[in-house]
């Protein structure tokens, strides 16, 4: 290893990344392999002699663990990184050798990420995002905390010696100055908990379910005999079981209640691994986001980077006033395309971080438009058509009653289609454009009028006859489509919005 | 139609409408376009016709009524609806914007401002080859319409236009 963490300028020898990272490298395949190797065990030794295989199967194992090894090693050794004067290089490949350099100034955000074997060797992840869309990243595993630290300093501060040769730019923060930010959004414990509440899986539950119908065997008693509930009941609440019929219900009420639990436990456990310790900063070279439990990501994000914000919440939070806020970007953030920055939170809360972020949220006296009426009529037709539609082989192949569910949901998507339609709304400010949709769980997005690349009106057959369209806006890293407008008000729109971006050239945007 | 929501007491800004966004005419496509949307159809329709002659062979239905109906929607693909859909087809170029306007059942009207444009391509099918025709791509940094096709323009205009919008692209300075 070349020594310490090196310094910020010139450094330009070929270094590698740190030994330990083929340590995690092994520990990881290790951890990969249990699992192969647990169920090789039971279908192997399923019959007993178990000495007498495991001399066939040991060396096996062995051996590949061994080249896992191996190749591991090799890759370390082969993988050398440069920081030159206009570019970082990395060049990899045991066999067949690749190179590449990322020119500073195409680097985006640089992101250090610690999952949960590297953080217990102090080691991190660093991402070099370019907007080339997560697998064309260039990466670097591992580094140490230092090193990565120092890593991205360098990156920063190569960038701002390139602005600040453009005349008109802000004189570069030092780096020190670039590390203390002003803290946006942070979650405590008790909002960690009521977003962990909210977070209720009903994924989890039915997998939970199949699985104890798949899996019941390795219980000790069978999961949906209701009957052997009432036996393991039987102990302290033996009066139950005399109640017949009522001791059974009370097992399936049990077997639920169990399952929401875990459907319960499930959100908790998820956002407490993801959310832990959830801080946003503002800095000087912009957003600043740590969390994770286990794994522990860093992200920086430039505030000009952030092409729009998004506002979202869950029918249930609603009531209670919770919003989420996402930041639409180029760069992905861990497979979603855009990077959360407060989860949980009152809009009042909110309200900051949108400002922070050259946004502003929508004012009091913003004129808001509804989508057009026919879109209202036939978007509800055509919801209830496909339940009614859904009836007919219902009612030739069912009993009687149970015609009554598609109808009853065609009613209920006519119902809420045609209520829902005054929330579907849109305006445009000055330097925005909102987007907002559902009752529900209502979804607004707000972006900027000179970060969109394009615009389209599309109407589909219906649309052409009814007079309405879809306004698509192209938005860097994310979709921005106003549905169901009024044809010569998404003219006028597109009008407006197009005269807002030829004002400006992209390469201005930066 | 617009319906507004009125919320207001200060009153809404005006809003800027561009004059020649509606008003504008398009300008059509090569002529030759209709004949490569032929072809192009004439080739997709081969194999049902083939199909249906195979059909026909098995004599499963009495004759002709199979072959016939494929024939005459075939005919109808090939003669009929490329004309259409020529005419459904336009741009319109500004100073600033590149117009598309295609499709018959599902209409997109796109406009590329020059400015955000990121790379342009002029590409040539074998078919299109063959007639001279060519077909520009505007590549932009939207999720939505990443990237904007304009078929069908001359192959010498396809390679005007794209000098024309590559000098209104300012070069970033490095």
């Amino acid at each position: 290893m070349t020594g310490e963490a090196p310094p910020a300028r010139a450094q330009s020898t070929a270094q590698r990344t740190d030994p330990r990272s083929f340590l995690v490298r092994g520990l990881t395949m290790l951890g990969q392999l249990a699992v192969p190797i647990a169920l090789a065990m039971v279908t192997i030794f399923d019959d007993g002699e178990f000495a007498e295989r495991l001399l066939y199967f040991l060396p096996l194992v062995l051996a590949v663990v061994g080249a896992n090894f191996a190749i591991a090693y090799l890759r370390w050794l082969r993988l050398t990184y440069t920081t030159g004067a206009e570019d970082i290089r990395v060049e990899s490949g045991i066999v067949s050798r690749a190179a590449r350099s990322v020119p500073y100034e195409r680097i985006q955000d640089v992101s250090l990420e610690q999952k949960f074997i590297p953080r217990l060797l102090g080691l991190v992840e660093v991402k070099f995002e370019t907007g080339a869309g997560g697998a064309d990243d260039l990466k670097l595993a591992y580094l140490s905390e230092a090193q990565g630290e120092a890593l991205r300093r360098l990156v920063r501060a190569r960038r701002e010696d390139e602005a600040a040769q453009t005349p008109g730019e802000d004189a570069a923060p030092s780096a020190v100055a670039d590390e203390a930010g002003e803290v946006l959004f942070a979650m405590d414990g008790r909002r960690l908990l009521t977003l962990g509440l909210f977070e209720f899986s009903l994924a989890a539950v039915a997998v939970l379910f199949g699985a104890t119908q798949q899996f019941e065997f390795l219980l000790p008693f069978d999961f949906w005999d209701f009957d052997e509930w009432r036996h393991v009941l039987a102990g302290p609440g033996a009066w139950l079981a005399g109640l017949g019929f009522a001791a059974q219900v009370i097992g399936a009420v049990i077997a639920s209640l169990s399952l929401i639990a875990l459907g319960f436990a499930t959100g908790l456990v998820r956002t407490l691994l993801r959310d832990w310790g959830f801080v946003l900063e503002k800095t000087a070279r912009g957003f600043r986001r740590r969390r994770g439990l286990f794994t522990r990501t860093d992200v920086v994000m430039p505030v000009h980077r952030v092409q729009a914000v998004e506002l979202g919440t869950g029918w249930l939070r609603y009531r209670f006033g919770w919003h989420g806020l996402k930041f639409v970007s180029l760069a992905q953030d861990a497979g979603s395309l855009s990077h959360v920055v407060a989860p949980l939170a009152q809009l009042d809360e909110i309200d900051p971080i949108i400002r922070a972020a050259g946004f502003a949220p929508p004012a009091a006296d913003l004129e808001w438009h509804r989508a057009s009426r026919n879109y209202r009529f036939d978007s509800a037709a055509l919801e209830g058509g496909f339940f009614a539609l859904a009836a007919i082989p219902v009612a030739v192949f069912a009993p009687a009653p149970f015609v009554l569910i598609p109808l009853a949901l065609a009613g209920m998507a006519i119902a809420s289609s045609l209520y829902g339609w005054q929330f579907h709304r849109h305006a445009l400010s000055a330097k925005q454009i909102f987007a907002r949709r559902g009752w529900f769980s209502p979804r607004t997005q707000l972006a900027s009028r000179v970060k969109l690349h394009s615009v389209e009106i599309a109407q589909g057959p219906i649309a052409q006859r009814r007079g309405y369209a879809t306004l698509h806006l192209g938005l860097a890293g994310g979709a921005l489509a106003i549905p169901g407008i009024p044809l010569a008000r998404a003219r006028e729109l597109r009008g407006a919005i197009i005269e807002s971006i030829a004002a400006k050239d992209f390469s201005q945007l930066a | 139609m617009d319906e507004v929501i009125p919320a207001s007491p200060v009153p809404a800004q005006p809003q800027a409408v561009s004059a020649h966004d509606d008003g504008e005419a398009l300008t059509s496509l090569h002529p030759n376009h209709v004949s490569a949307l032929r072809v192009e159809a004439t080739l997709v329709s081969i194999p049902f016709i083939v199909g249906a002659l195979v059909l026909e062979g098995a004599a499963l239905l009495p004759p002709a009524v199979i072959i016939v109906p494929v024939v005459l929607l075939a005919l109808a693909v090939i003669l009929r609806v490329p004309l259409r859909r020529h005419h459904a087809r336009g741009y319109a170029m500004s100073a600033d914007r590149l117009r598309v306007v295609r499709g018959l059942l599902f209409r997109h009207d796109t406009v590329v401002p020059f400015g955000r444009v990121q790379h342009i391509d002029v590409s040539q099918g074998p078919i299109e080859r063959f007639f001279g025709l060519a077909t520009l791509t505007l590549h932009t940094a939207g999720t939505h319409n990443a990237s904007v096709r304009l078929p069908g323009l001359g192959e010498q205009l396809a390679r005007d236009m794209r000098e024309e919008i590559r000098s209104h692209i300012k070069r970033e300075t490095l």
